[in-house]
C-alpha cells in the first residue's frame, strides 16, 4: 500500500470527479430546459441501466473471450424474478433474493 | 410504496435497499481492510468518495500501485452513468433551491436513483426534496457505517459471499426494474421488454471486448439510443 497522504489525496479527487458527476446536471438542468430528444433519450435509462446492472452480475468476464456465466447468481435470478412478478413489494423481492442465493452457495459448495 | 413524499414515507421505502448497502457495505469495509487500508481510510473512502462498485476499483488499483490520474480516470468512467441518472432525476427537482439540487446530487446514487423513478409512478411525476434526500441520507449512513464495521470485523469473517448478502443489491434492481415496467405509462411494457432483451445481447457482447469500467455507461448509451430507434420505428 502506498502512504496515507497518497491515499487520503486519491480518495478526494476520487471524491471530486464523482460529486462533479452527480452534481454538475443538476446545477445546469436548474438553469436550462431539455431538448425533447435528450428527454427522449433519458426516458430509457431507468431501465436500461437497472437491467445493465442486474445482467452484467450474471457473466464473469475474460476480455477476448466469450462471457462465463455465474451460475449461483443466475440461479438466484428465477425465485427473485418471480417474486417481484408476483409480491410487487421491494422488500419481499430483497430478502427472496438473498435467502436464495444463500441456499445456493450451501448446496453447491 | 404510496404517493406520499415525506420524511418518514422516504425512510419507509429505502427499508429494502439498507440490506444491499449492508451487505455490499460490509464486503467492502473487508476487502479494503485485507487490501491494508485502515479503519480510518476506510471510512474515508465511503464518505468522500461514496461510490459503490467504484470503492473496490480504486482500493484494488491502490493496492497494485497504479498512479493517482489512473486510479481518478477509473472512478470517473466507472461512475459516468451518474450523469446520465442525475440529467434523468433534476428535471424533478426544479422547484427546489440550487443548494437543495446540490444536496440531493452530492449523494445520489444507483439505488436512491432507481427508487426515485419507481415513486414517480405513484406521485403523478413529482418528486420533492423532502422524500429524496431522505432516501439519501439512509444510503449514505448505512454504507458509512457498514464499511466501517467490515473494516472492524475484517480479521473474524473471511468469506462474506456465504450469506448471500451480495445478491441483495440485484435483488433490488430486478424488484425496481420490474416495478418500473409495470408502473411506466409513457414506454409501451412490449417496449421495454423488447429493451431489456437488448441490454442482454449488449451486456454478453459486451464483455468480451469492453473493459468493465467501461461497459455499464457504453451499454446504457448504446441501449437507450436503440430504445429510441425502435420506439420510432415500431412503436
Amino acid at each position: 500500500m502506498p502512504s496515507s497522504s497518497f491515499i487520503i489525496w486519491t480518495i478526494i479527487a476520487s471524491g471530486v470527479v464523482t460529486f462533479l458527476s452527480r452534481v454538475l446536471p443538476f446545477i445546469l438542468l436548474k438553469k436550462f430546459e431539455l431538448s425533447p430528444k435528450v428527454i427522449e433519450f433519458l426516458s430509457f435509462v431507468p431501465i436500461v441501466i437497472m437491467s445493465a446492472l442486474w445482467f452484467e452480475n450474471l457473466f464473469h468476464q475474460q476480455i477476448g473471450h466469450l462471457p462465463t456465466i455465474d451460475y449461483a447468481n443466475l440461479l438466484a435470478t428465477v425465485p427473485t424474478v418471480l417474486s417481484a412478478i408476483l409480491t410487487r413489494s421491494l422488500l419481499v423481492v430483497v430478502i427472496v433474493g438473498v435467502i436464495s442465493l444463500a441456499l445456493i452457495q450451501m448446496l453447491i459448495k | 410504496m404510496d404517493d406520499q413524499l415525506d420524511v418518514s414515507t422516504g425512510m419507509r421505502d429505502a427499508l429494502p435497499t439498507v440490506f444491499g448497502y449492508i451487505g455490499i457495505g460490509l464486503a467492502f469495509g473487508i476487502v479494503a481492510k485485507a487490501a491494508g487500508l485502515n479503519a480510518l481510510l476506510v471510512v474515508l473512502v465511503s464518505l468522500i468518495t461514496y461510490a459503490g462498485s467504484a470503492q473496490f476499483i480504486l482500493v484494488s488499483m491502490l493496492a497494485a500501485g497504479n498512479a493517482m490520474l489512473g486510479i481518478v480516470l477509473a472512478v470517473f468512467l466507472v461512475n459516468s452513468r451518474m450523469i446520465l441518472m442525475s440529467m434523468t432525476v433534476a428535471p424533478f427537482l426544479k422547484q427546489e433551491s440550487m443548494f437543495k439540487n446540490i444536496l440531493i446530487g452530492s449523494l445520489l446514487t444507483d439505488e436512491s436513483f432507481a427508487l426515485s423513478m419507481s415513486k414517480l409512478n405513484y406521485t403523478h411525476k413529482t418528486l420533492n426534496f423532502a422524500w429524496l434526500n431522505t432516501a439519501n441520507l439512509v444510503s449514505y449512513f448505512t454504507w458509512t457505517l457498514s464499511s466501517l464495521l467490515g473494516a472492524l470485523i475484517g480479521g473474524f469473517i473471511t468469506n462474506p459471499d456465504k450469506l448471500g448478502l451480495n445478491f441483495a443489491l440485484i435483488a433490488m434492481f430486478i424488484g425496481l426494474l420490474y416495478l418500473q415496467m409495470i408502473g411506466d405509462k409513457e414506454l409501451p411494457f412490449r417496449l421495454q421488454l423488447i429493451v431489456v432483451g437488448l441490454v442482454f445481447v449488449l451486456v454478453y457482447l459486451g464483455l468480451i471486448f469492453v473493459p468493465s469500467n467501461l461497459l455499464i455507461i457504453v451499454v446504457t448509451i448504446l441501449g437507450c439510443t436503440l430504445g429510441m430507434v425502435i420506439k420510432h420505428a415500431f412503436f
